[in-house]
């Protein structure tokens, strides 16, 4: 089996956001940008499956600018076998939409016909979760999204999603996209060695015109706002003085 | 010129300080405190380092390291710095590259194992009579019947009680030069528990705790001729063939740690509000950041420029003395500096601040002091002129 990892270039999270002066979104001038940490936990399911002897190959898979050639060489570091980078955008602020990206995804599959898309639930810029669900619904294949858990068994993946309330497993015919939670694993170092490698391996590069897909975006940012500051806080002396305080607030 | 860092190069100082921040940075506050790194932890640690490739990775892929070119096994030291010495030096080791000198024999014995995280190495040349002046060692290893035998005393010896054997320099005898005769330095392996050979606690001091330091004895200490790392006579090259770098590895550290220094500084200067407003606000502050940023961007090119001349084969020693003075001088500096930003605070053992001030101080002493330095620098420009 073959495994199809999309993994997206996003600001590192350790990052402190900037909006931009006109509010049309994030400022990405110069800012520190690694994989999206979702992404890198489905990039080490899929190396652990390999592992197990469950995959063969793994192949990542990144849209964006020229410079997400890094975030594939980590995916490659990490211990996939080779990458395909989408040129679809020039600019850094560009953010190609879910639609867009699925669309292109589905070509992806088509040419490397995987038996398992492993993708990240979403992205930590936008948030949209989206991406594998529009996937699904382009191929017609099952989906099993927030995993915390994937259970290949021949035709069928056994998966636990992290839903509102606690835990469900569900199981899935195979093919299937799985988009994974924070709980699933926990991604490995690039090791040293690996790093090298992956200088070695390969990455083929296309274009979005080369699967025939408009990413023209669809959706307008009306404005992008900084999260309101926090309120300083107040050191009480006791537990009679927080009460009669929280009281005073009326939220007990 | 091309200042830009290559994938891999990022890559290996990525993954090196995500290491160093989620692996080591959770234990400093013990091994602070308690000055003892303890052997289940180093274990434990060491597993990890090994599984992310990082252990030994100074060392050619021929032996089992990383085969890194100088610029990134420097960008991997410099991440490594960051932490407490010990952690770092003991849970994450680089073996000396002095034992890439070794016969096929010495290296299946000494070399080896290190790599493999089973033994650790020590280096011991300084004496208390010898620092800066290493020819005035008083240390004998005298030929007797086939064998050497060994008198004398090191001291400084680092993580010498950790270690299962030292490469030890001792004088072997005199030679006449035109300045007058000069001391034979030999270069020995010395295994613990070789009878003569004891190894006794050093000094407790301000920098690195939970590194210990400490005092090697030789009393007609026996060894036999296969002993010898290198030639008869020859220590002092081996040490100038296979130890030049050392100097740029202290650099490197120096620049991880200043580089956390100073993001603290930063980070609490635009954090924290006195008179009405962030004291990054004041130009008594702003202005010690933009100096501590400056220098230290230039202590790192001159550590970059002699990365990358040692691997073109054109470095010479002032530019590993340059790289080495400035990078601890700025360390030192910065360290001070970040400490007065953050008053008081600044010497709390809450913060990291206090304990990189008092390791910075070792820094302008071991590998050479700042004195010695400059004195190998300013010797490079006066002989181009008969000086």
């Amino acid at each position: 089996m073959k495994v199809l990892v999309p993994v997206k270039r996003v600001i590192d999270y350790n990052v402190k956001v900037r909006v931009k002066a006109d509010g049309s979104g994030v400022d990405l001038a110069n800012v520190k940008m690694s994989m999206n940490p979702f992404d890198e936990i489905a990039v080490e399911e899929a190396i652990r499956l390999k592992e197990a002897g469950k995959a063969e190959e793994v192949v990542a898979v990144s849209i964006g600018v020229k410079q997400a050639q890094e975030t594939l060489r980590t995916a490659l570091a990490m211990g996939a076998d080779r990458a395909i980078l989408v040129v679809a955008a020039d600019d850094v602020h560009t953010d190609i939409e879910p639609l867009a990206v699925a669309k292109i995804l589905a070509k992806v599959v088509e040419e490397e016909q995987p038996g398992l898309v492993l993708a990240g639930k979403q992205a930590i810029d936008n948030d949209m979760n989206a991406t594998g669900q529009m996937l699904s619904a382009l191929l017609g294949w099952s989906q099993a999204t927030f995993a915390s858990d994937v259970d290949i068994e021949g035709d069928s993946a056994k998966v636990t999603r992290e839903v509102d309330g606690g835990l469900q497993t569900i199981s899935v015919k195979m093919p299937t996209i799985v988009t994974v939670d924070l709980r699933l694993n926990e991604p490995r170092y690039a090791s040293l060695p690996n790093i090298m490698k992956a200088k070695k391996k390969p990455l083929d590069e296309k274009t979005a015109a080369d699967y025939g897909v408009d990413v023209t975006p669809r959706l307008e940012i009306v404005k992008t706002d900084e999260p309101e500051a926090r309120q300083a806080g107040e050191i009480v002396p006791d537990v009679d003085t927080l009460v009669a305080k929280l009281k005073e607030k009326g939220v007990v | 010129m091309h200042f830009a860092l290559t994938e891999e190069q990022q890559m290996i100082a990525d993954t090196t300080r995500a290491f160093v921040e989620n692996e080591l940075y959770p234990h400093e506050a013990e091994i602070e405190r308690s000055g003892h790194l303890p052997m289940e932890l180093i274990r434990e640690l060491q597993a990890k380092a090994m599984a992310a490739g990082l252990y030994a990775a100074n060392m050619p892929e021929a032996v089992g390291g990383a085969g890194l070119d100088s610029l990134s096994w420097l960008l991997y030291e410099k991440e490594l710095g960051r932490a407490n010495y010990a952690l770092h030096w003991t849970c994450v080791a680089r073996p000396s590259n002095i034992l890439l000198a070794g016969t096929d024999e010495q290296k299946e014995k000494y070399l080896f194992p290190c790599i493999r995280g089973e033994t650790w190495d020590c280096l011991a040349m300084t004496e208390p009579g010898a620092g800066s002046d290493l020819r005035g060692m008083k240390a004998t290893a005298r030929f007797d019947g086939g064998d050497f035998v060994l008198n004398g005393t090191k001291h400084f010896i680092s993580h010498a009680d950790i270690a299962d054997f030292a490469i030890v320099f001792m004088a072997t005898g005199e030679e006449e030069t035109p300045r007058g005769p000069k001391k034979l330095i030999t270069a020995f392996f010395v295994d613990k528990g070789t009878p003569g050979f004891t190894v006794r606690d050093g000094y407790r001091n301000v920098s690195h705790r939970g590194y210990t330091n400490s005092v090697l004895d030789f009393d007609d200490c026996r060894l036999p001729k296969s002993a010898v790392l290198g030639e008869v006579h020859k220590g002092f090259q081996v040490a100038n063939d296979w130890l030049g770098a050392t100097r740029l590895q202290v650099a490197a550290t120096c620049l991880g740690r200043a580089d956390r220094a100073l993001s603290h500084a930063i980070a609490y200067a635009a954090e924290r509000r006195q008179f009405g407003q962030q004291i990054g606000k004041f130009q008594g502050v702003s202005f010690k950041l933009a100096d501590m940023a400056m220098e230290l961007k230039a202590a790192n090119l001159l550590t970059w420029d002699a990365a990358w001349k040692f691997d073109q084969g054109t470095v010479t020693e002032a530019d590993m003395s340059m790289a080495k003075l400035k990078a601890t001088e700025v360390l030192a500096m910065i360290a001070d500096e970040a400490i007065q930003i953050h008053g008081g605070m600044g010497l709390m053992d809450e913060l990291p601040l206090e304990r990189i001030w008092r390791d910075a101080r070792v820094e302008r002493i071991w590998e050479g002091t700042s004195e010695i330095q400059r004195h190998i620098i300013s010797r490079e420009l006066l002989r181009a002129v008969g000086g």
